[in-house]
């Protein structure tokens, strides 16, 4: 049987006992809000950055990581904290609100509490609010805007377009964007951004020649300040995304022409010089220590909401990193005081963007509505009602992806299913309805088709490995910034401190070990290859075939790896 | 963008572009063939490379540079190149651990000429690939680690 939700919530109040009732504290966080988003103005260049919202344009529930972990160099470090670790580094009291924007903590009965999170319309109340006393603010967005929603998908990128114009966004990078193809991404810059919105990747070349895609800079002159924002899209875009969508562009990560372009900027007078970034932190936390010259980097892709930047020490004096988590929960501001030429402080802020807390912004909010409005039959199909949370976020298999997995191997007949690691996708609580648009806000790609491969044993543990290492290396340069795929059906052991290569061990279908020469039936979808255009029927219709059959979701089991090397991490709650 | 360049190419063929690069003495016939080496070409490990090569003990030098990408793009056309700041640099050559031949590209360099060499090679697995570069009687490496991955599953 299924829990509505003020049964649910009946329960969690009477869980809650000893005083404090749900009511109370959200109350109390009504009056905090005030002090929440009261900023005051400091200096006089000021960045608003918001990344990887993936198209949620209304608020949403989002459940952070309770895996996140880092090894060697990375091991115990921002952003490989989670739970009770990351409160006690950024020195939150549990059970605050704090706690509940940044960590997964008492998730349900939180998220209950203070409601929803993100959704441009609540996000541009709260741009216009910090922009009221910091004149000339830049807002700043680092991608990963443009997919997420079955909207976004459907209306080829047009509605967050449309919405990025009207919250004021100036500067953009990319990742997931390319995934519309080149001339959609260049369509979109020549026309709807003429003038109003700069794409900026110093990393993005052609393929033949080298030359430039797109701006690798702007300057922009804040309060008299010249100031100089650097783009550095997502490196392993046609390594982690199909290269067909990207034929003639060439990524990478470009140190060198980093190092180039920050001093060109400098040499043309830039007195700030900022890198929006989709490399994702770890890769942005090693670039910060080997170029010389950049005062922050402002990042996103691996999704961490960091409360606060690491300082990160150079050849050059120092450089702020941050992250600004995902889904459009939070907004970052950066500002900075400039002297003389020179930089005498700084202020940052997360602000998580809590909608209860935030009224909508009508314009936005009809902007939203009318985008959504051919749609809406389609995106509230009521497919299922779920028991347990739903979220995807986490180094192994989140609850979601379990549904998905658990889903092509009953829709595919398959023995082993597999989805990718990605680090999108909303959360549901016990009770929800499994809507249409759910589903999608976990599988909306361009490349949605499903497969079904008689796989080798061999091949399923070259698999395992090869993304294992896209996760694990010691090195951040050699990491993609995903997280592991997902697994049904198989279990297996992992050791993230192994050699590449042997990582992955014990790898079990139904009691037995796989054996490398034997064929399996592998399920999966999301593929990269050109040839499998079109291979399956889009992964949604799947899993909106599978919850209209099951119709009452019961909490699922996660089929998580028996980890090795993993004990007493704090980038881990078990 | 320079689309001059991209008509060029476009237009004349492979060989025809070829024949006009020789003819403004950029390349001079017979200049690769001149250096063949045979027996190293075919060479199955890089142990054997060198030794087809003559080479006994080379040393890491930070005068090399070897470039490329972390994690390459696509593992048919990786792009490679190699500098030296060796005075009296004469050959550079690219090497792979772990494709079945080790070496990928030999590269003579006339008396004056900039070492600095750009090429694409092609790659099965994530390997090793190394600089070897000439001067003197004197050999000199560098290496980098190019990971090739299966794709998908990021981000």
């Amino acid at each position: 049987m299924s829990m509505n939700r003020r049964e649910f919530l009946q329960v969690m109040a009477v869980a809650a006992a000893g005083g404090m009732t749900l009511h109370s504290e959200f109350a109390m966080a009504e009056k905090g809000a005030a002090k929440l988003y009261d900023l005051p103005k400091f200096g006089n260049v000021s960045l608003l950055h918001i990344t990887d919202c993936h198209a949620q344009l209304n608020p949403i529930y989002f459940r952070e990581p309770s895996v996140n972990l880092g090894f060697g160099d990375q091991f115990g470090k921002v952003p490989h904290l989670v739970g009770e670790h990351l409160l006690k580094h950024f020195g939150f009291k549990p059970n605050s609100l704090e706690a509940h924007a940044y960590t997964y903590l008492n998730f349900e009965k939180a998220a209950e509490t203070y409601g929803k999170v993100g959704g441009f319309a609540h996000l541009a109340t709260l741009v216009k609010r910090m922009k009221a006393n910091r004149p000339g603010a830049l807002l700043l967005d680092g991608g990963d805007t443009w997919q997420g929603s079955g909207t976004a998908l459907w209306s080829n990128a047009q509605d967050m377009v449309d919405a990025c114009k009207a919250l004021g966004v100036n500067v953009m990078t990319l990742h997931w964007e390319s995934t519309y193809g080149e001339e959609r991404v260049k369509e979109i810059e020549e026309k709807d951004f003429a003038g109003v919105v700069d794409i900026v990747a110093q990393n993005v070349k052609t393929a033949d020649f080298g030359d430039p895609v797109f701006k690798p800079y702007v300057m922009k002159n804040m309060n008299g300040v010249p100031v100089a924002i650097i783009g550095q899209a997502f490196p392993y875009t046609p390594i982690a995304n199909p290269r067909w969508q990207t034929p003639n562009w060439s990524f990478g990560i470009q140190e060198e022409n980093m190092q180039k372009t920050v001093d060109e900027a400098r040499a043309k007078g830039a007195q700030v010089v900022v890198v929006l970034s989709h490399n994702g932190m770890d890769v942005d936390l090693k670039m910060a220590s080997r170029v010389k010259g950049i005062d922050a980097i402002l990042g996103g892709h691996t999704h961490d909401g960091m409360p606060a930047p690491v300082v990160v020490k150079n050849a050059g004096g120092q450089t702020l990193v941050t992250n600004a988590g995902s889904n459009g929960k939070y907004l970052g501001v950066l500002d900075f005081d400039v002297r003389n030429g020179k930089i005498a402080g700084y202020r940052y802020k997360l602000l998580p963007v809590f909608a209860n807390l935030l009224p909508a912004d009508r314009d936005m909010q009809a902007l939203i509505d009318k985008a959504r409005a051919p749609y809406l039959a389609k995106l509230n199909e009521k497919l299922a009602v779920t028991e347990g949370t739903l979220y995807r976020r986490g180094n192994f298999n989140g609850t979601f992806d379990q549904v998905i997995v658990d889903a092509l191997i009953k829709e595919k007949d398959a023995e082993i299913a597999f989805s990718p690691g990605f680090r999108w996708g909303t959360s549901l609580l016990p009770g929800q309805p499994i809507l249409m648009e759910h589903v999608l806000d976990q599988t909306a790609i361009t490349y949605p088709w499903t497969t079904v491969t008689s796989m080798s044993g061999e091949m399923i543990k070259t698999i395992l490995e090869d993304v294992c290492d896209n996760l694990f290396n010691p090195d951040p340069y050699y990491q993609q910034g995903g997280d592991m795929v997902r697994v049904g059906g198989l279990q297996y052991t992992c050791n993230p401190t192994a050699k590449a290569g042997s990582r992955i061990q014990n790898m079990m279908l139904r009691g037995q070990l796989i054996d490398p020469a034997k064929n399996y039936r592998v399920a999966g979808w999301a593929p990269v290859a050109e040839e499998s255009k079109n291979a399956g029927e889009p992964i949604w219709e799947l899993v909106a075939r599978y919850l209209r059959d099951v119709k009452t979701l019961k909490p699922v089991e996660l089929n998580m790896p028996k980890l090795v090397g993993a004990n007493n991490n704090p980038g881990i709650a078990l | 963008m320079n689309n001059q360049r991209r008509s060029v190419l476009k237009t004349g063929s492979g060989a025809a572009l070829l024949s006009m690069l020789a003819a403004a003495g950029l390349i001079k016939p017979g200049m690769a063939l001149a250096e063949w080496n045979k027996a190293a070409f075919d060479a199955k490990s890089m142990a054997d490379t060198l030794k087809a090569l003559g080479i006994s003990q080379p040393a890491d030098s930070k005068d090399v540079q070897i470039t490329g990408p972390d994690i390459a793009e696509n593992g048919a056309v990786v792009p490679v190149g190699v500098t030296s700041a060796i005075p009296g640099t004469t050959m550079m050559a690219i090497l792979i651990d772990k494709n079945p031949n080790a070496l990928a590209a030999s590269f003579t360099l006339p008396e004056g000429t900039e070492a600095n060499v750009q090429t694409r090679v092609k790659m099965g697995q994530t390997s090793n690939v190394y600089a070897l570069v000439k001067a003197g009687d004197k050999y000199y490496t560098a290496t980098k680690e190019i990971k090739v991955t299966l794709g998908g599953c990021g981000g």
